[in-house]
């Protein structure tokens, strides 16, 4: 009977009549799905204006001495790129997947604090267009403006006063701040509800490896996000009350900040990409038609990696003088993460092997993030060599390495996310043909910009240069890099082509349109806005594979 | 010897793959560069230590990554062929497996004695390649980092010169590193790895050339707007050539006969507020020293060749070699213009 009236008031809010009560229902809700679907369509907006930045800086860079660009422009692009691309499009859609997912997984009706859920968003939203503001406001009069030009790591003391005049680095330091009060409060908000929330039955043990990967992020959130938040309110100062954090012409100390940034900049490298391994690690399973290799290996390697991911950022600043023994630990700390993210790739390789690999869209993302996260880490390992470092830190080497990190891992893995919840959020299938296109594009465009850059780091090309001169033997790998950056837009081009065609089609995906195992595919996609009529009970980590299987449910191999 | 450039085995074949991939590429690549070719600052072509040094650990751990590439990837691409699904498999699920504590045993154990052999050999070669002391009989040479160019100071010979180093061959030559506004990095690949510049810390470096010729390399801390064009450039001689060099280094400037005028512009303006030039004014810090500029191959840090055309444009608006450097136009006549870079064209 409850459960009856609860059908019916769903309905009135989820099917308004009039397009305004459309607006004011996406605008005032706090509905976890609502949100989670705010937050990935506000990154992938983001990941397009960061995508034309990325366009226009490989425009510039494919001639040598090209003159397209002013070096002021060009600086601005490269801020803004990485601010956008780490703050705004990585953040958001990691937190959108989680927030949309998490109550799904665990059989909850939303998270544990709904309003701090939509605040959070509207944090997140308002932070990035107090960043994109500056290009208009940030020289004090009206439609007077410049982007911030620091880079997305702001090194003192050229961030400070004294070089960085205006206000531009005063709309960098704001819009993430504020951003950064919305990602806090999305972690305290994944955490409780993954801590308290689970219906009966779900176990720590039998949590899906998503849901504990998101765990691990959440915590790494809360340790990193204030120690940024913290180290740009001192530069805030620096900048306006006349403090001396980081202002090296009043004995300040241009180190500190890094040790500051990184002590949040490298966690949030794991921010970025656990959530990757979390989407890899539902849907490699579910297109191999086996279960999880090493269930309880996956959880112990995520927590160490989380565990490892706090004590390793100086390997950012091999190049700033640090002592012997600083180097040495740092050096070979990092090598240590090598090992429990190389048992997360055998334990995927492990789950394909012998199962009936389904060569679908989530997949055919997956196994081109094995392959390349398998480069990132290898390139990971010769970076962290602190000798070789001294040699390839601030090069294109290290740009090729995070970029097969962001894309060839995250970005990959994200679209391969994509594939396979947008018919839980919409009800609608994306289009496999379609996806062949922008697979194929976006991986050739991917390789042939990142593989190439390797090349011109280890020829000497330092990152961050507007121009280069012609005789430095740089230019043929700039253009075939710029080249590539044409293909992966034509990519990104083809997947929101996907989108608008499933718009157009009718919705019959169903409620589970892959067969899969977890919970979020037993009710109707899109589910309702209480999620489940009644709350699951679990006997296992595979709930509808022991319902599909009652002959050989998963609670007698656990 | 200024022109000594060293010859780059593997460069000649580059010519003509040059041509063809910018056929394929297109209106991608200017037409004027395909020929263009230069020194390449490339990690693989070492002609000093610790960058040899540097460069043989690194092939040992491109090695050890190239065989956990084959291996991984082998199975990677092996498990995706051998059991991607086929037409005749039916609605069967494939027989569960939910792990082997043996096998995660052997791919923990495996990965952690590789990484403590790595991170004893990496250990190793960090005490044997970082020096914070001057060996005994090193040159010293104070690099001062600035928006955006090198000051180049040989305390034992007394001068100061900016953007292009000289160096002996043979011989370990020890630097110290300061920076004078932002951080900046000094890179010459071809010598040694980088090392930061750091104001209110004093860095160090070590160099010992082994082939005589010229480097180059360049700022690689983003150090602001002309961040890209602060290049160095590095000659190393024979010992008795860089002595020859360093006594005409030490000669206070001359003053040929008809660049009085020229001469009398720069010590009248603002110019010596900057620049010092030994013997005429020596209280300007914040620029290049000028007493031998005609010595240098290049202007502005690298952003262009040395000669009076462009010393002309250079004092006259330095925003089109580097838009943005420190220095400002003098707003001086096209003809007192011509006639300073008359002066400055003689302070060889």
């Amino acid at each position: 009977m409850s459960a009856s009236l609860r059908t019916d008031g769903a309905r009135e809010i989820s099917s308004p009549e009039r397009s305004g009560s459309v607006l004011h229902a996406w605008v005032t809700t706090v509905d976890h799905k609502k949100l989670g679907i705010l937050y990935i369509a506000a990154g992938l907006l983001f990941f397009v204006i960061g995508g034309i930045e990325a366009i226009m800086m490989r425009a510039q860079l494919a001639q040598a001495a090209n003159t397209l660009l002013e070096p002021q422009e060009f600086n601005r692009l490269f801020t803004m790129h990485g601010t956008t691309m780490v703050f705004l499009v990585g953040m958001p859609i990691v937190t959108g997947f989680g927030n949309y997912l998490i109550p799904l997984m665990i059989g909850a009706r939303d998270m544990a604090f709904p309003r701090l859920n939509a605040w959070g968003f509207w944090m997140f939203l308002f932070g990035g267009l107090v960043l994109y503001m500056s290009y208009f406001a940030s020289m004090g009069l009206y439609g007077a403006g410049t982007a911030p030009d620091v880079g997305w790591f702001a090194y003192s003391p050229l961030a400070g006063k004294a070089f960085s005049r205006g206000n531009a680095t005063d709309y960098w330091i704001l819009g993430i701040l504020i951003s950064g009060f919305g990602s806090i409060s999305g972690a305290i908000n994944m955490l409780t509800t993954t801590l308290t929330m689970r219906c009966p039955g779900m176990t720590m043990n039998r949590l899906p490896l998503f849901v504990w990967m998101m765990l691990v992020v959440s915590f790494l959130m809360l340790l990193a996000l204030p120690v940024l938040t913290g180290a740009q309110v001192m530069l805030l100062f620096d900048r306006f009350l006349g403090a001396h954090f980081f202002d090296t012409q009043a004995g300040g100390d241009a180190v500190l900040w890094q040790h500051f940034f990184w002590f949040f900049g490298h966690p949030e490298v794991y921010i970025l990409m656990i959530p990757g391994f979390a989407y890899a690690s539902e849907i490699i399973p579910v297109f191999s038609r086996k279960v999880i290799f090493g269930y309880s290996f996956m959880v112990a390697a995520t927590l160490a990696i989380g565990l490892v991911a706090v004590g390793v950022w100086a390997h950012h600043m091999f190049t700033v003088g640090m002592g012997q023994g600083l180097n040495i630990w740092f050096a070979v700390i990092t090598m240590l993460v090598g090992v429990p993210t190389g048992i997360k790739l055998f334990n995927w390789i492990a789950t394909m092997y012998g199962g009936r690999i389904q060569l679908r869209m989530p997949m055919v993302f997956c196994i081109a993030f094995l392959g390349q996260f398998l480069i990132a880490g290898l390139t990971g390992i010769l970076l962290s060599g602190a000798p070789l470092n001294w040699q390839l830190s601030d090069s294109y080497f290290v740009v090729a390495h995070f970029h097969y990190v962001l894309i060839g891992g995250l970005v990959f893995t994200v679209f391969a996310a994509c594939y396979y919840w947008f018919p839980k959020m919409t009800g609608r299938m994306l289009s496999e043909k379609i996806g062949r296109w922008h697979f194929w594009l976006f991986f050739i465009g991917f390789h042939l910009t990142f593989t190439t850059m390797h090349v011109q780091g280890v020829l000497g090309m330092p990152r961050r240069i507007y121009t280069y001169p012609a005789e430095r033997g740089w230019e043929v790998w700039n253009a075939i890099s710029s080249t590539g950056a044409i293909l992966q837009g034509l990519g990104v081009a083809c997947f929101f082509v996907a989108v608008i065609v499933a718009f157009r089609r009718p919705a019959q995906a169903g409620p589970d349109p892959w067969n899969a195992w977890t919970l979020e595919w037993s009710t109707s996609s899109p589910p309702p806005a209480y999620n489940f009529l009644s709350l699951p009970e679990v006997r296992s980590r595979r709930p509808l594979w022991d319902l599909k299987h009652p002959d050989d449910p998963d609670w007698e191999h656990e | 010897m200024r022109e000594g450039v060293t010859s780059h085995p593997g460069n000649e074949g580059h010519g003509r793959g040059r041509a063809v991939i910018a056929l394929l590429l297109g209106s991608w690549i200017g037409p004027a560069s395909v020929h263009a070719q230069g020194p390449v600052p490339s990690i693989l072509d070492p002609v000093a230590q610790p960058a040899q040094a540097v460069l043989d650990y690194g092939l040992l751990l491109v090695l050890v990554c190239a065989v956990i590439f084959v291996l991984v990837m082998g199975a990677l691409v092996v498990t995706v062929i051998r059991f991607r699904a086929r037409a005749g498999d039916g609605e069967r699920e494939p027989p569960q497996v939910y792990g082997s504590d043996q096998l995660e045993l052997a791919w923990t154990v495996a990965p952690v004695l590789v990484v403590i052999v790595l991170g004893l050999i990496t250990a190793g070669r960090i005490v044997a390649l970082q020096k914070s002391e001057a060996p005994a009989g090193s040159l010293a040479i104070r690099v001062t980092g600035h928006q955006w160019w090198w000051e180049l100071e040989y305390p034992e010979y007394g001068f100061t010169t900016a953007n292009e180093l000289h160096l002996p061959v043979g011989r370990v030559a020890f630097l110290e590193l300061e920076s004078q506004d932002v951080i900046h990095s000094f890179w010459l690949p071809q010598l040694s790895g980088k090392t930061d510049l750091i104001p209110n810390r004093r860095n160090t470096m070590w160099i010992e050339p082994h082939q005589v010729g010229m480097v180059v390399g360049q700022c690689a801390e983003y150090c602001g707007t002309q961040h890209a064009n602060m290049l160095l450039r590095v000659f190393i001689h024979e010992e008795a050539e860089f002595e020859r060099w360093a006594r005409d280094q030490q000669k206070e400037a001359r003053t040929l006969p008809g660049t009085e005028a020229g001469r009398a512009i720069f010590a009248n303006t603002a110019c010596v507020n900057c620049h010092t030039v030994r013997g005429v004014s020596e209280i300007g810090r914040f620029g290049p020293d000028l007493t031998h500029l005609m010595s240098r191959t290049t202007l502005a840090a690298g952003a262009a060749s040395n000669d009076r055309a462009n010393l002309i444009d250079w004092i006259g608006n330095p925003d089109h070699f580097k838009p943005g450097a420190r220095m400002p136009a003098m707003k001086l006549d096209s003809a007192q213009v011509a006639q300073v870079a008359d002066y400055l064209a003689s302070l060889e």
